[in-house]
């Protein structure tokens, strides 16, 4: 207890001080950075749990196409590099913005946005592609957990591109102030995850499904 | 006690996800770790499609394989991309992590086992509809 209160007086730090049993702050940073580290692993609890019922509904394809009669690899190939390549460059603009570099930040990001940008487009044409088919998500078990699952991670590739240009928009009005730099690093923890997810993603819904 | 010496904390202090332990102030230098995390990403991307349509592959293992490989570059983001290490600095971060993964495994591992079962003990579907005429 006065260990904790001798560091908190003994530190300049104007931001409020949170105890560590060891004694020693913890940086805001660290708590903004945990605390959305918790939010994005109960996302991905919730994406589980599509996965879960994905899995559970795949053989329900009531008559319909299944998917090895509708995925396109090679779409899915180039999704992939899209998504892999931004997960890239949003880490050089993790290390940009660190760095308080604008070119390697403004350029990163841009990169990033036009990777995530072409990923969306690509899936949002398979999507009407199926739908034109009569594939659509109300034609079978298999095909509403296939939308289900793989639209809210495209839905959360929109929300991030959102983000993305708001991060853009925050750090050239703002500067690189802490609090700009903390939301810096929960969006790269976001889209990093992103990909993460789209792992799985490709894995158990493309791969698994085209060779079933 | 009451002077306990607070420089400990500056070396064991947690560190953000995300954050690496980069201590350089020049852009260029902490890109090895991303640079390093995209070439083994990419790699394992090409041997999961490369196995998911050869014919070359045992075929009962293919399921196997895209999983363990799913799994191999999953771990290659958490490492290089988002700097989930096993540090001192990180171990709540791998806590985290550890307690997500154990309702991950739950969710699906659950899901699946009671709905394969109720699968083998239901009456085909037909008979059924026969049933309820």
């Amino acid at each position: 207890m006065s260990a904790f209160q001798a560091a908190a007086d003994g530190l300049p730090d104007r931001e409020p001080a949170i105890p560590r049993a060891s004694g020693g702050l913890v940086s805001k940073r660290v708590v903004v950075g945990y605390g959305f580290w918790i939010f994005l692993l109960s996302d991905i609890v919730m994406f589980a749990t599509f996965f879960a019922s994905y899995a559970v509904l795949v053989d329900n394809t009531a008559g319909g196409p299944s998917g090895r009669d509708l995925f396109n690899l090679d779409n899915v190939a180039l999704e992939t590099t899209c998504l892999l390549l931004s997960s890239f460059t949003c880490g050089l603009a993790t290390i940009g913005a660190r760095t308080y570099n604008g070119l390697w930040f403004y350029g990163a990001m841009t990169a990033t946005f036009v990777l995530g940008a072409a990923f969306l487009l690509i899936e949002m044409h398979e999507f009407a592609h199926m739908v034109a088919l009569g594939a659509g998500p109300s034609r079978s078990g298999f095909l509403s957990g296939f939308f289900t699952l793989v639209g809210c991670h495209g839905l959360h590739v929109t929300v991030g591109l959102l983000w993305l240009l708001t991060m853009m928009a925050q750090v050239f009005a703002k500067g690189y102030r802490p609090d700009i730099l903390r939301r810096m690093l929960c969006f790269g923890l976001f889209w990093h995850t992103l990909d993460i997810i789209w792992v799985a993603l490709f894995t158990v819904v493309y791969l698994m499904g085209a060779a079933r | 006690m009451s002077d306990a010496a607070p420089e400990t904390g500056s070396r064991h202090a947690d560190s953000a996800p995300g954050d690496a332990r980069l201590g350089t102030e020049k852009a260029g230098e902490g890109v090895g770790s991303y640079v390093i995390g995209l070439g083994l990403a990419t790699l394992l991307t090409i041997v999961s499609f490369f196995v998911a349509r050869t014919t070359l592959v045992w075929e009962p293992s293919i399921p196997v394989a895209l999983v363990v490989l799913a799994v191999a570059q999953m771990g290659v983001h958490l490492v290089f991309f988002l700097h989930i290490t096993t540090g001192p600095d990180n171990v709540n971060n791998v806590m985290a992590l550890a307690f997500g993964v154990l309702i991950v495994l739950l969710i699906l591992t659950g899901s699946l086992w009671i709905m394969a079962h109720m699968n083998h003990n239901m009456m085909p579907m037909e008979q059924l509809m026969q049933m309820q005429h």
